[in-house]
């Protein structure tokens, strides 16, 4: 896999049934692996599924779904987007990426983040005010055991590791670290050598033009080779722009709204929404032609050769998020493709 | 008119770059030693010089805090008196009710002019800065004639919040924070709880 990619994102938000009432967390998983397939099947290159501990996001054990998906596809990478490093074991996140990679026959990728959704922190024993430490020793101990080999390595997040023989080996597989707007996230993404996944999920995609230059010269600096940027943005696709706006609205207020409560963030109003779907916002919600149209507009902007869109949102039916996947790999990244070509 | 911003995260290089283009000669710190942050002022706020703290304050007229919350217990207190220092920072994870970090800070920093402001704007929305309104809260008057004036000339249109405690109304929770409010919304709150 190499040149331009396209994949999607999920965080497995409990969907809603034709009644409007949300359906268990078992379907909700088992119509992710659906969506997975799906996604292999209309052609696309990645889906990834990011971690989350919560009863509207209860895909707290990513990789295993994964492996599911993996079970019946053949081509689509498979990886996190993104798993939460910070409070978790790298040396464990190590072996079930590796595991998928083998179940996968090498098709396993990892996107590594310090956690701006921070309720696995309290429930794994973190503390918030450590994050950016623990993310850093965690995202260099990840590094060394990429390299393969014995590993002799000593912090203060984890026990020491002396000449341990860390299984199963496996090849390397792609590695990136995601990028809310940290400019240190960056840099530290540069000086181990992984990719840069940049999360844009509100307001204008061009400011973050800087960022890719900031990682191009980090690169250039660290003596290492070109590595691909990529764009995590959450989007919905339908037939028209107002079907789609229509039916993403609800519930992006609802789960915004409530997300906002806790994150300190503002509830979303008619002007914000209308802002954030038009073209100079985060928002890739329209018909398969606007998605295309901006979603190559800011490939090119920021330098970009990787685009994942995080479909769904709590609410929305999974044949709503079936139908969106569809659009997605049959008609906006064809044409995105032929406006980058 | 010399700018410190403390913090080389989200908020920093942003505000670092609208002082810049304001023309104000900015100087920007992070934790540590400034060559950490050299080449992120190059690239996200070119035209700042990447300073250690205790220098980035000690040249600057004005402060801007905009470091994590859990950071600020490590700044030296002594080095902030007499400076008109911007607290932008927010209690993270927001706590269920302001907690006032303004008076927190005035009161570590007890040489220091504080005042409240811009910690009520996310940082993708504060660039261009379009003439939206934000509140300011403070005691010293001359502190909040700068930091008045600093606010305009950086692109915002400033409101008057009242004194240092008023500046919890700008905390997350509140039907402030985080909206692109206009001056009339703001000054429409301030009558209600009045």
């Amino acid at each position: 896999m190499s040149g331009t990619t396209f994949g999607l994102d999920t965080f497995g938000d409990v969907t809603h049934d034709a009644s409007g009432s949300p359906i268990t967390h078992g379907q909700t998983i088992r119509n992710v692996v659906e969506e997975g397939v799906l996604a292999d099947q209309v052609g696309l290159d990645f889906f990834g599924i990011g971690e989350h501990h919560t009863p509207d996001m209860p895909l707290s054990a990513a990789d295993v779904v994964l492996a599911a998906i993996a079970a019946r596809t053949e081509n689509i990478h498979l990886g996190s987007a993104v798993t939460v490093l910070s409070s978790d074991d790298p040396v464990r996140v190590y072996q079930r990426f590796s595991t998928l990679n083998a179940v996968s026959d090498g098709r396993a990728e990892i996107i590594l983040g310090r956690g701006s959704s921070i309720d696995s922190f309290p429930l794994f024993g973190y503390d918030l005010a450590d994050y950016e430490d623990l993310f850093e020793e965690k995202t260099h101990l990840f590094a060394e055991l990429l390299k393969g080999g014995r590993i002799t390595w000593e912090g203060k997040t984890r026990p020491a590791l002396h000449e341990q023989d860390v299984v199963p080996h496996t090849a390397p597989f792609p590695t990136w670290i995601g990028v809310g707007g940290s400019p240190q996230s960056v840099v530290r993404a540069a000086s181990y050598g992984f990719s840069l996944m940049l999360a844009i999920i509100g307001g204008h995609p061009g400011r973050f033009a800087p960022f890719s230059e900031l990682y191009k010269h980090a690169l250039e600096k660290f003596g290492r080779e070109p590595l691909p940027i990529g764009i995590h943005s959450p989007g919905h696709v339908a037939e028209t722009d107002e079907q789609a706006r229509e039916e993403f609205w609800p519930h992006y207020l609802d789960v915004i709204g409530r997300l906002g409560k806790t994150r300190g963030f503002a509830t979303p109003t008619p002007e914000s929404y209308a802002h954030e779907v038009g073209p100079h916002g985060a928002l890739f919600v329209g018909s398969p032609d606007t998605v295309a149209e901006k979603m190559a507009r800011t490939m090119k902007k920021l330098d970009a050769s990787r685009f994942d869109l995080k479909y769904g949102i709590g609410g929305l039916s999974h044949e709503s998020l079936m139908r969106t996947i569809e659009l997605y790999g049959t008609k906006v990244v064809p044409m995105v493709r032929d406006m980058l070509a | 008119m010399k700018i410190a911003v403390l913090g080389a995260g989200h908020v920093g290089p942003v505000i670092a770059r609208l002082a810049l283009a304001a023309g104000y000669e900015v100087g920007i710190a992070g934790s540590g030693d400034p060559a950490r942050i050299e080449m992120i002022v190059d690239f996200l706020a070119p035209g700042a010089r990447a300073q250690a703290t205790a220098d980035a304050v000690s040249d600057a007229d004005l402060v801007v805090l905009a470091i994590p919350w859990h950071r600020f217990p490590s700044l030296p207190p002594r080095t902030f008196d007499d400076k008109v220092v911007i607290d932008a920072m927010n209690h993270w994870p927001p706590a269920e009710a302001p907690l006032g970090t303004s008076e927190e800070v005035a009161r570590r920093l007890a040489g220091a002019h504080v005042v409240k402001t811009l910690n009520h704007v996310a940082y993708q929305d504060m660039e261009p800065a379009n003439g939206r309104a934000v509140g300011f809260a403070g005691n010293d008057p001359d502190a909040l004639g700068a930091v008045a004036e600093f606010l305009e000339r950086i692109g915002f249109d400033p409101v008057p919040m009242g004194a240092l405690t008023a500046g919890r109304s700008l905390e997350p929770g509140s039907p402030l924070f985080g909206v692109a409010a206009h001056r009339h919304e703001f000054e429409n709150f301030l009558k209600e709880q009045s």
